[in-house]
């Protein structure tokens, strides 16, 4: 450095550089409790559930109708259902199930959208109107009409259900991304990084996506329960899950059948996806806070 | 032959309010290694006009009507995109105006200084680490090793656009297109960066373009100005003489805003009217209503034209001689 250029000369030595936006958001996020409570919540079960095989005390679809509904006991925890299957573990696999499904589908969802939302956003013009008249089409199609065709077509199967949600939920995380990406390419760093000579597609997948997953991840948060409840809906309708395979779904509709004389069989299914909504939920308001970029710095 | 040559460029925007011709018949060369001022008020074309060197210009609503850029045999109003993208950020670069809004605050310093050696050169993502240091440390950003690990928003505006120059420069291009990069920027930090935009133009012997509103930017820094207006130039001349002998009554009227030429004490000098509306055709000079020497020859058309070597003049009157200014 030559002495006619004076470098500005800065105290910061002790204070840590490369601090992003994402980590001031984590570490807003560490300071809601609500959240970060949600958050330990949903691991835990999450982890819980995928271990059921070493967790759960008894076989999930063993029956015994000696010990046909019996209220919760030591032995059994939740109680048993009708055919005796211990409640507990068909609670820790039905997490299982529901909780994947919420998660896969909600992955599949959130690649096709943001995916789909930026190219779209991004390009605009004649593709844009095209790609999202093909959404619009999309929306008006009704869903149960649409999973059904595709279990007549395909036969049942868990993985078609995982498809068949995922394929309905990226509409609304398309137009999302869309939105926000259309706002975002007029940015000045947009226009200086096309005058540095960067293709579209790497502006889209370096400048564009980085800038909205904040959006697309409290977005994600809302999405996952209301997979759950299509899942379960599903289930209920006896799309979903078969037997002896049970989900939270299933598990309530069982449940709700004989709430009268066993209400256990339904208490604890829906106590446990009803927190897991709720943590959800907590989790996706702790996100939308720490992800605020109004409430970040600069 | 020169660097750049452009001919007769014509730039509108289509909106709702009609076709606003933005950039309209503007012909200038650019040697290798000059230094070019683009000066004019806001809405005169200055921006606009080196937008569409480098095809930033929306489209729609923008649209180049016409005209070519030639620039080593290319013509980058004609060239493909992949044409394009080898020439910007390589051979052609840009720093804009608000260095606050020109970074991606989500990405480091490193990845975003060394993205054009990335895309342009082949070279090792370590290399070109190595030179975004070192380009960091040229444009006088302190502790750079470290500070490159920053994000945008760890960074002071004069800091931002010392990285915007580093980015720009990365690639040593041959040419290097400002746009009043200096005008978001408190005084003290202008002085620096047009110091070290000097300092690195005799570095790389690059050409540049630096469009701005200030007069006394020019006049420390470039060896030729064109003065636009409505679209237009007026007035094209060595800066020194311009200043000397100015033959456009709108840059004397620039002139007389400035401040710090101005006896103290004095009432600042500010032009009269407003611009004209753009999307209106102009029949002869646009600066018709605003002039305190226009008569009723003004209106007819006028066309910039020598009245010494190398300096033009789009006054009507002063090339006829009818007035000295």
């Amino acid at each position: 450095m030559s002495a006619e250029f004076p470098t500005v000369t800065q105290h910061t030595s002790e204070v840590e550089v490369g601090q992003s936006l994402w980590q001031d958001a984590w570490h807003r996020l560490r300071q809601n409790k609500m959240a970060v409570a949600g958050a330990i919540f949903v691991l835990l079960l999450a982890l819980a559930s995928f271990l059921a095989p070493l967790i759960a005390p008894h076989s999930y679809e063993q029956t015994n109708l000696a010990i046909g509904a019996t209220p919760p006991s030591l032995a059994h925890w939740f109680g048993t259902d009708v055919l005796g299957r211990d409640l507990f573990s068909r609670t820790l696999y039905g997490g299982r199930i529901s909780l994947s499904v919420g998660l896969v589908a909600t992955a599949v969802s959130v690649i096709i959208g943001v995916l789909y939302g930026s190219i779209s956003g991004y390009v605009g013009g004649r593709l844009d109107v095209v790609m999202m008249r093909i959404v619009d089409i999309l929306y008006s199609l009704p869903f149960v009409i649409f999973v059904i065709l595709l279990m007549v077509i395909f036969g049942r199967n868990i993985y078609l259900l995982f498809g068949a949600i995922g394929a309905v939920e990226w509409l609304d995380m398309a137009r999302i991304v869309r939105g926000q990406v259309m706002s975002l390419k007029k940015q000045e760093y947009v226009e200086a990084a096309v005058a540095l000579g960067l293709r579209k597609r790497r502006i889209i997948l370096r400048h564009m996506i980085p800038n909205v997953l904040g959006i697309v991840i409290i977005y994600s948060t809302l999405i996952v329960p209301s997979v759950m409840l299509l899942e379960a809906f599903l289930s209920f309708l006896g799309f979903g899950v078969q037997p002896p395979m049970s989900s939270w779904g299933t598990l309530i509709n069982d449940g709700a059948k004989s709430m009268e004389s066993y209400p256990w069989l339904l208490i604890f299914p829906s106590l446990f996806f009803a927190l897991t909504l709720f943590s959800l939920n907590f989790l996706g308001d702790g996100l939308r806070y720490a992800l605020d970029v109004r409430t970040s710095k600069d | 032959m020169p660097l750049l040559e452009v001919t007769n460029l014509r730039t509108s925007f289509h909106t709702r309010h009609g076709i606003v011709r933005a950039v309209n018949d503007v012909s200038f060369a650019l040697e290798k290694g000059d230094t070019l001022g683009i000066v004019g008020e806001s809405g005169s074309g200055k921006s606009v006009t080196c937008y569409s060197l480098m095809r930033l210009i929306p489209q729609p609503p923008g649209k180049i009507e016409g005209g070519s850029a030639m620039f080593d045999g290319i013509d980058l109003l004609k060239a493909s995109p992949q044409q394009l993208n080898k020439i910007r950020g390589k051979r052609i670069s840009m720093i804009f105006q608000d260095p606050m809004t020109s970074l991606n605050p989500y990405l480091r310093i490193s990845d975003q200084l060394i993205e054009p050696l990335l895309i342009h050169e082949k070279i090792s993502r370590a290399a070109a680490l190595a030179r975004g240091i070192a380009a960091l440390e040229d444009v006088g950003v302190p502790d750079a090793a470290r500070r490159i690990r920053s994000y945008p928003h760890e960074f002071s505006g004069g800091m931002r656009q010392r990285v915007m120059i580093a980015m720009a420069l990365i690639t040593k291009p041959e040419l290097l297109i400002a746009d009043e990069p200096t005008t978001a920027l408190d005084v003290t930090v202008q002085a620096q960066i047009l110091d070290l935009v000097k300092k690195m133009q005799q570095e790389l012997g690059m050409a540049v373009i630096w469009i701005t509103h200030d007069l006394g930017v020019v006049a420390g820094f470039c060896r030729r100005v064109q003065v636009m207006y409505a679209g237009r130039i007026v007035e094209r001349a060595a800066t020194d003489e311009l200043f000397a002998r100015t033959a456009h009554p709108y840059t004397r009227a620039l002139q007389k805003s400035i401040p710090a030429l101005q006896p103290k004490g004095a009432a600042l000098y500010t032009i009269p009217g407003m611009p004209p509306d753009l999307s209106r055709p102009i029949e002869g000079c646009p600066f018709v209503p605003r002039c305190e020497f226009a008569q009723e020859q003004c209106t007819q058309p006028v066309a910039l034209k020598d009245i010494a070597p190398g300096h033009a003049t789009a006054c009507l009157r002063v090339q006829k001689g009818e007035i000295a200014l």
